[in-house]
């Protein structure tokens, strides 16, 4: 038991032949902002989806608040562990996706409800002003109402948060939420995340907004060919990066 | 004269017609219910279910979908009796039927779960749902609207296809009116008036359909 958030160690994921993880090592405090940056297929996402099990992984362990994630080890063999158990630490992260992933068929409140009524067990009064008080948070009190198709990207993005984050998690991990954004709704995600960050949110991003990145992050680690290349406080990994690839990646970056 | 003495028959030969009526309306209701929760269950083992079992799932839906349904109806009714499970008209024609409807439910059901974006269950799996609890509130709302049409599709081939049961004496609709056109010879009269009827229960699934879908639409 250390006291660390998240404790990843020796994380070793493949795709059949294709290693795409190669022992990566990470820890993480509470209230740590870290940017993950990297080219596509540095296996910058993949790490992301590990940590809450979207994706299995072969060697390695990932621990939140010392709670060993998805599998255990009983006499010298490595098992997954039970669905249920999976799903209740799954609860103990929040995810945002690149692209929303909200559900259709419920409302802005409802998509924000569901986890708090079916996995919190909260009343539906209960969970509907928990919601209520996140959509006001992302700014979309108005919209609660509303579907996602009746919603911009930017707001589907905003609910999308709020869903993840109504839940309490002890971590946030967002999955290239801009992404998918329209340039000019791309900053009103952003100011979201920033403003949780503020509050003392721990959480891990994937992104390939640089600036956003050199702004946020306390630490800004940089993937490449499924290893951690470098990582460092934002100051120095933006200006004084030490390895070559780095320097490669900032160049054909944007850091606008 | 002859549309007076088209309703007299008509009057008089009701009570048959009626009960023809019942007959194809239970039919079609039985085999679609049964034929829907059959077919709900391909459609789940066919996305869900682990490969051996999609394997067999798989092979009975193709045989069955690639066979005529009066061949179901007939061995249904004249294969099953020799190895000694003796089901009556009525009921091997139901079964026979419903067999079919889940083939076909079992498809539509495999469709509309495997049309729903991959990122629906990660974001369900994200926020701490099990997949019953996934399939619950996630999945199967979504399913049960794309479903629908083709579903309401099926059913009305269910009623259409509930004729082939006259071939094995089932005294449903259609039987009823040849009965009566034998006695009678108004061949056209009666055989437009069935088809009048049959697109009367038709026509009523297909509202029935689009009322539903209309209830459960999502707002845009």
């Amino acid at each position: 038991m250390t006291g660390n958030l998240l404790e990843i160690r020796d994380l070793h994921k493949r795709y059949g032949e294709v290693e795409v993880l190669k022992g990566v090592d990470c820890t993480m405090a509470q209230g740590d902002v870290i940017s993950i940056i990297g080219s596509s297929g540095s296996g910058k996402t993949t790490m992301l989806r590990c940590i809450n099990m979207l994706e299995e992984f072969q060697g390695g362990s990932i621990r939140i608040d010392g709670e060993e994630i998805g599998y255990e080890t009983a006499g010298g063999t490595r098992r997954r562990k039970k669905e249920k158990e999976i799903a209740r630490q799954r609860a103990m992260t929040g995810m945002a996706f690149q692209q929303f992933n909200l559900f259709p068929h419920m409302s802005a409140a409802e998509n924000v409800m569901l986890g708090l009524v079916k996995v919190k067990k909260m009343s539906r009064d209960e969970a509907r002003s928990v919601a209520e008080k996140w959509l006001d948070r992302v700014g979309l009190a108005e919209r609660r109402d509303r579907f996602p198709s009746q919603l911009s990207g930017g707001q589907q993005q905003r609910v999308a948060i709020a869903r993840a984050i109504a839940m309490n998690p002890k971590l946030m991990l967002f999955d290239e939420v801009t992404s998918a954004l329209d340039p000019e709704l791309v900053n009103e995600v952003l100011q979201v995340i920033k403003d949780l960050a503020r509050d003392g949110m721990s959480m891990l991003l994937v992104t390939h907004e640089m600036r956003f990145a050199y702004e946020v992050s306390s630490r800004v680690i940089f993937m490449n060919q499924g290893r951690i290349g470098e990582e460092g406080n934002p100051r120095e990994m933006f200006h004084k990066p030490q390895t070559e690839r780095l320097m490669e990646f900032l160049k054909t970056s944007t850091f606008n | 004269m002859e549309l007076v003495t088209f309703f007299e028959t008509l009057w008089l030969a009701r009570i048959p017609i009626l009960k023809g009526i019942g007959v194809t309306v239970s039919i079609s209701v039985l085999a679609i219910l049964v034929g829907t929760i059959l077919g709900v269950g391909v459609g789940l083992a066919l996305t869900y279910g682990a490969r051996p079992l999609r394997w067999l799932v798989r092979g009975y839906t193709d045989f069955i979908r690639g066979t005529p349904v009066l061949v179901l109806v007939l061995a249904s009714y004249y294969v099953l009796g020799t190895v000694g499970i003796d089901l009556g008209p009525f009921q091997a024609g139901v079964l026979a039927l419903a067999v079919f409807c889940s083939s076909h439910v079992g498809e539509i059901v495999r469709g509309a779960l495997q049309s729903i974006p991959k990122g629906q269950t990660e974001a369900a799996k994200a926020i701490g749902l099990t997949f019953p609890q996934t399939f619950a509130y996630v999945l199967g709302p979504q399913a049960l609207r794309q479903v629908l049409p083709a579903w309401v599709n099926t059913a009305a081939e269910m009623v259409k296809a509930s004729t082939l049961l006259s071939i094995i004496g089932v005294a449903e609709l259609l039987l009823r009116t040849q009965e009566l056109i034998s006695r009678t010879f108004m061949s056209l009269e009666f055989y437009f008036f069935a088809g009048f009827l049959y697109f009367v229960i038709n026509y009523g699934i297909e509202r029935f359909g689009r009322y539903v879908e209309r209830k459960t639409a999502i707002p845009s």
